[in-house]
């Protein structure tokens, strides 16, 4: 798998922190819910930089949208969320990953459990469920800092007020949206399982974040009773600084 | 290619020859895996090596931490482009591990709690070049970097040295392992950058 010559087609800020851009690649063989591609980026004096990203648009499209979440001291969301414009170019590898993926054709329940942008992966696998139909229920709980930094909220909100088969929730750790029924609160066990399927429906759970987040969750529904096997995990932050 | 990304400048210029192809360094040390961290006690904790023909060598912790080990300060490669330079590790080179195994069988799978499987040829596990792990930095080695023991193979991309392991079964042909089987490469040699099929 190699690198293929990609251009920012469309871009949109999401939140303050993070930015979808829409990629146009020649060739692009389309892609399956939870993938990433990588994305290089080469400066004029040819020192490169390469960063994986979380596919977000739809497996039913032939769209690639990222959406990149500005890291604190990192060197290329930075540019991507700040500095890229429509018309530049860069480099896409991809799509890649064959284990965090959802498959339209499963209608076994799915559990989504997003931290801050590890939201990503599951919008795809959200859009691609709403898009293709399906009956599969589905459900997400999205854990954030403050309405601001909610990633999606409005789609979120319309697609599982229009799906029967969609039901989100979420989790404010520092602020609410006004009139939100509980106070911001740290993520815990007990609104983990007070949120997800309960273990006797065997769901398929999909859990993404950085890796304390990922590693408490993941503990918990273990602890209460989910099967390992059926839990899936994806972590980021690999370089920079963890919020 | 033929163009650049306007505007991109880059900040960290790691010319370490130490650095294979497409990587970046970091200081902190990412965690990758599949699924939720096993926990498992030094006592239920053994490792065993399961030959062609059948026959089970087999080390409960006790037996394990009573072999020699050595101190290992090596570089390591992850499939998702960081690199750790200069990292130590204590354990027991498969070296010993394999010191009484008659095997004519050229490819490994390597096993661990929790299900995960990677295979190496074997002759990349002998010669000084693979470990059980059992320390990182002079530390007891922490669950979510797959303690109590994991594979330590590091001329490979680090999926290849498996977390929790339990076992390695010898195999006549060379067959996927976990990620093997989920879009990454067979070998996985970072100077090549053998990341995907």
């Amino acid at each position: 798998m190699s690198f293929s010559p990609a251009t920012i087609v469309a871009a949109h800020p999401e939140t303050p922190g993070a930015r979808t851009l829409t990629l146009e690649v020649e060739g692009w063989p389309g892609h399956r819910a939870g993938q990433h591609v990588d994305v290089r980026l080469t400066a004029e004096d040819g020192y490169t930089a390469v960063r994986s990203y979380s596919i977000a648009s739809s497996a039913s499209s032939a769209r690639l949208d990222i959406t990149v979440d500005r890291l604190v001291d990192g060197e290329v969301s930075p540019y991507l969320v700040d500095v890229a414009e429509i018309g530049d170019r860069l480099e896409i590898r991809g799509p890649a990953g064959g284990w965090f993926v959802w498959r339209g054709d499963d209608d076994g329940p799915v559990q989504l459990i997003g931290g801050g942008s590890g939201v990503v992966p599951l919008m795809s696998m959200i859009r691609s469920h709403g898009d293709a139909g399906s009956t599969a229920p589905f459900r997400l709980l999205h854990s954030v800092r403050s309405p601001a930094s909610a990633l999606y909220y409005d789609e979120l909100r319309q697609r599982a007020a229009d799906d029967a088969h969609l039901e989100v929730r979420h989790a404010f750790s520092r602020a609410t949206p006004p009139g939100w029924p509980a106070p911001p609160a740290r993520l815990d066990q007990a609104t983990i399982e007070a949120s997800v399927f309960p273990p006797s429906e065997a769901a398929t759970f999909f859990v993404c974040g950085s890796t304390p987040f990922v590693e408490a969750v993941a503990d918990w529904l273990v602890d209460a009773g989910h099967a390992p096997e059926r839990i899936r995990t994806e972590r980021f932050g690999g370089i920079g600084v963890s919020p | 290619m033929g163009f650049f990304s306007s505007g991109f400048s880059g900040r960290a210029r790691s010319d370490d020859p130490a650095l294979p192809p497409g990587q970046y360094l970091t200081e902190s040390f990412p965690v990758l895996s599949a699924g939720p961290t096993p926990r498992i006690d030094d006592n239920e904790w053994a490792f065993s090596i399961t030959t062609e023909t059948g026959v089970v060598h087999a080390w409960n912790w006790e037996q394990f931490r009573a072999l020699p080990a050595e101190d290992v300060t090596t570089d390591i490669h992850c499939v998702t482009s960081w690199s750790k330079l200069g990292t130590g590790w204590r354990g027991v080179s498969l070296d010993i591990l394999f010191a009484d195994v008659d095997t004519s069988a050229d490819f490994t799978m390597t096993y661990s709690y929790g299900g995960y499987t990677t295979n190496v040829p074997l002759e990349d596990l002998l010669g000084g070049k693979a470990w059980v792990a059992f320390e990182f930095d002079g530390d007891e080695l922490e669950p979510e970097h797959g303690g109590p023991a994991r594979m330590l193979v590091p001329h490979l991309y680090f999926w290849k040295s498996a977390k929790w392991v339990r076992g390695i079964r010898m195999m006549e042909n060379d067959e996927p392992g976990f990620w093997e089987q989920n879009g990454y490469h067979m070998y996985g040699d970072p100077w090549l950058e053998q990341r995907y099929w």
